[in-house]
């Protein structure tokens, strides 16, 4: 029961944002957040509700991480 | 699971839809055996080969982004006759109209038929219109019936697919069942999706030169590539690989079918054709598509690997390995 | 950036499979994973995951299809409800097909029952203001990503004073069955895969007590391939080196906290219980149920209905299947007597039944 999609907000009007994937957008709640939200960034959106922010910085961490697995002399 | 009434998935065009034809309506109703389904039938009347074919039309909403029922109605039939490599000459026009419904809408619904039918080249000639109370039909049902000619000599249909065949496809995948969906109340879904609705007569005409290395036409409807792909794997007796990463899909229909958990490869094509081809052919078939407006998209999307009982094999863009089926009943969007 | 691409790297996903190969080389005994949530289970069968990985890690699914694990009787009893004149039945498209005792949501709805498929709770929550005449009841089922916005579509019902939605909540918790299924000494289980977004809610911390107790590798892993192959890496990594701690590899969303307005909504709007599991039994504290402030929303409390006597079908290996104990395959009644078309457990219709999967895309 946990299907999720990042999407971003392109707008906020009080507790519910409109949100936006490949070109396609829908409106969701932000009821259920407990972090900050500002246009722009990316949200997991759940059944019609934002329940987590994505944080970009990690995601790009992960990646990195994920792209040393390629340089196994790295890892020993 | 109650076997003793009528589904709404056996509507749906996948394995619910293939047991009720199987199971219930070809024995009774056909001489044609089972594995000759084909999109259209073909006769020979003294000598003349013609192809001969009937659609309904039931979408809901009538009106949805880039058509709406009439266009398809007309569009639906005329691939039907293109995909046997028949050129459609004429339609007959059956009109089921519930009481209520506005004038005004079907005055439209004729407008994008009649301009559907020209763009085709084909004529409407006959035709018939009914009225049932209020409540006992949903605004509007169309059925169209087509004649077309074959003038060709080789054999175009489902089981003529080979081993080394090259899969191609014309175009962007899930347009119109993604345009129909969010549409829909309910969902609340803004795509910017529309579809693809459009007559493959033209492009069909163009691929005939290919003679005898154009070996299966079939155009993508309900159940969508997949069910298809399957259907031709079976009726073939062959084992059909495709290349995910080949398949070309609208970034909104991946966008949708990312949020209400739907699989592009379900979905239903209204402008789309698969062909199967002689791989020395593959080439030449893509050129021939990407220089017509309706192909610019392209792309070969997999090949016959070996002949057996049916299966499409799925190499995914992770470059793992899965299988793929027919849909079984509608699809459903989910959340879990 | 683009989120879905950047995480379905074809040459990401084949570095970490090489990867995993290579830790793992010649191992007797294979390493056994199982991920323990339904879009796990879906995501590595249509990415074809398992075929990329070596045979020495295998890849099982546990109790992670919440419609799965939800026994018969609360089908019936929604089942029962949608009979009823001027009632609408709102629910997740997942339910669909599912198999009650006799009948199916689907076939219900064959006859004429009012039965709707919405994407979330609120659109429910629109449905009962716009259709003041009738009752509209929401089907509550799924784990706790999904039931903080259920919790949240009672809210919006009270803050709109609708008397008319109600729903008839059948939501379980992580992580109770994964400590039944740990101390199951038939059941060999070197590490699991946690969940992606039910963790976004409840926090990774909440699988510490089961790591310490059963010293078990916990890894919270995303649902994009590159997410399993690097959490596949991590439990291989931790299980050799015979650790057991609890790890997060879906960083970018979940925190060891998890969110805490999402869990004070599902505390002021649920109360847990003992609930009960296909296969598993009655867990304590596994179920939530909609709390005594909110009880005009409750749909068993405010609809009675009489509900048709419980049939489990005989021969249904649903309850080994979400133990992980039977793989579909060996089922006797897979893809024979039980198919999509025709089932006889919920497994192989449910949207993310492990039969469901295997029949679409392992065959």
């Amino acid at each position: 029961m946990c299907v999720g999609v990042p999407m971003q907000v392109i707008s906020i009007e009080g507790d519910q944002a409109m949100t936006e994937v490949d070109g396609v957008k829908r409106e969701a709640s932000l009821m259920l957040l407990d972090q900050e939200v500002k246009v722009g960034d990316f949200v997991i959106i759940h059944a019609g509700f934002a329940i987590s922010k994505l944080d970009e910085e990690d995601a790009k961490a992960t990646l990195e991480m994920m792209r040393e697995i390629f340089t196994p002399e790295l890892m020993g | 699971m109650n076997n003793d009434i009528i589904m709404l998935g056996h509507g749906s065009g996948g394995k619910l839809s293939h047991q009720l034809l199987d199971d219930l309506i070809i024995p009774q109703l056909s001489s044609i055996p089972v594995a000759g389904q084909n999109d259209a039938a073909l006769l020979n009347v003294g000598g003349v080969k013609l192809a001969f074919t009937t659609d309904s039309y039931v979408v809901d909403p009538i009106f949805f982004p880039g058509g709406n029922i009439g266009d398809l109605a007309v569009n639906g039939t005329v691939n039907d006759l293109a995909m046997m490599g028949a050129r459609p000459l004429c339609l007959s026009v059956g009109l089921i109209l519930e009481e209520g419904f506005p004038k005004s809408d079907l005055a439209r619904i004729l407008a994008s038929m009649r301009q559907a039918a020209d763009n085709a080249g084909v004529a409407i000639v006959t035709g018939d219109t009914k009225v049932v109370p209020k409540g006992k039909g949903d605004r509007i049902f169309i059925n169209t019936s087509g004649i077309g000619a074959v003038e060709h000599p080789w054999q175009i249909n489902g089981a003529a697919g080979r081993v080394g065949d090259k899969v191609i496809v014309n175009g962007c995948i899930g347009d119109h069942g993604i345009a129909v969906l969010s549409a829909r109340e309910g969902l609340e879904i803004d795509s910017g999706i529309e579809s693809d609705c459009a007559a493959l007569n033209g492009l069909v005409s163009e691929l005939l030169p290919l003679g005898e290395r154009l070996h299966v036409l079939r155009d993508p409807t309900r159940g969508g590539v997949a069910t298809t792909l399957k259907e031709i794997a079976v009726q073939s007796g062959l084992t059909i690989v495709m290349q995910e990463e080949n398949l070309p899909v609208n970034p909104g229909v991946k966008g949708v079918c990312a949020i209400l958990g739907l699989d592009p490869l379900y979905v239903a094509n209204e402008g789309k054709l698969l062909a199967l081809v002689a791989p020395e052919a593959a080439a030449e078939a893509l050129g021939i598509m990407r220089r017509h407006p309706l192909g610019k998209d392209a792309a070969i999307i997999g090949e016959v690997t070996e002949a057996s009982a049916g299966r499409v094999l799925m190499e995914t863009s992770v470059g793992g390995v899965r299988g793929v089926e027919m849909l079984a009943g509608e699809q459903l969007p989910r959340i879990c | 950036m683009n989120y879905l691409d950047s995480f379905r790297d074809k040459e990401l996903v084949q570095g970490l499979a090489r990867r995993i190969a290579d830790l793992t080389s010649g191992r007797s005994k294979p390493l056994v994973f199982m991920e323990v949530c339904g879009t796990h289970t879906m995501a590595i069968y249509q990415f074809g995951l398992r075929s990329l990985l070596p045979p020495e890690v295998k890849l099982i699914s546990g109790p992670g299809c919440p419609v799965c694990v939800t026994p018969n009787g609360y089908l019936d009893r929604a089942i029962a409800m949608s009979r009823l004149p001027d009632l609408i039945v709102t629910t997740f498209g997942d339910m669909l097909r599912v198999p009650g005792s006799s009948s199916s949501l689907m076939e219900e709805r064959a006859m004429g029952a009012d039965i709707r498929i919405v994407y979330s709770p609120l659109d429910a929550v629109q449905i009962a203001a716009r259709n003041p005449g009738k009752r509209v009841v929401f089907l509550g089922v799924g784990f706790e990503t999904t039931a903080p916005t259920i919790a949240g579509s009672i809210l919006a019902a009270k803050a709109q004073g609708l008397a008319n939605y109600f729903v008839l909540a059948s939501h379980k918790t992580m992580p109770q069955p994964m400590a039944i299924l740990s101390a199951d000494p038939d059941l060999a289980v070197d590490g699991y895969i946690c969940p992606a977004h039910v963790s976004a809610i409840i926090g990774a911390d909440a699988y510490k007590p089961l790591c310490e107790e059963y010293k078990v590798p916990c890894v919270v892993t995303g649902f994009e391939p590159t997410d399993v192959m690097q959490g596949v890496e991590m439990l291989v990594r931790q299980a050799m080196a015979g650790e057991s701690r609890v790890e997060i590899q879906y960083s970018r969303v979940v925190r060891w906290e998890g969110n805490a307005k999402a869990q004070a909504v599902l505390a002021d709007v649920f109360t847990p219980f003992d609930a009960p599991w296909r296969g598993i039994g009655v867990l304590p504290g596994s179920g939530l149920r909609i709390a005594d402030a909110y009880r005009a929303f409750d749909a068993e409390l405010a609809i009675p209905v009489e509900v048709e006597e419980l049939k489990e079908h005989t021969g249904c290996l649903c309850g080994e299947i979400l133990k992980g104990k039977v793989a579909p395959f060996d089922c006797p009644l897979f893809a024979g007597k039980c198919t999509p078309e025709s089932p006889v457990g919920a497994c192989m219709v449910s949207s993310e039944g492990t039969c469901a999967a295997a029949y679409k895309y392992a065959r």
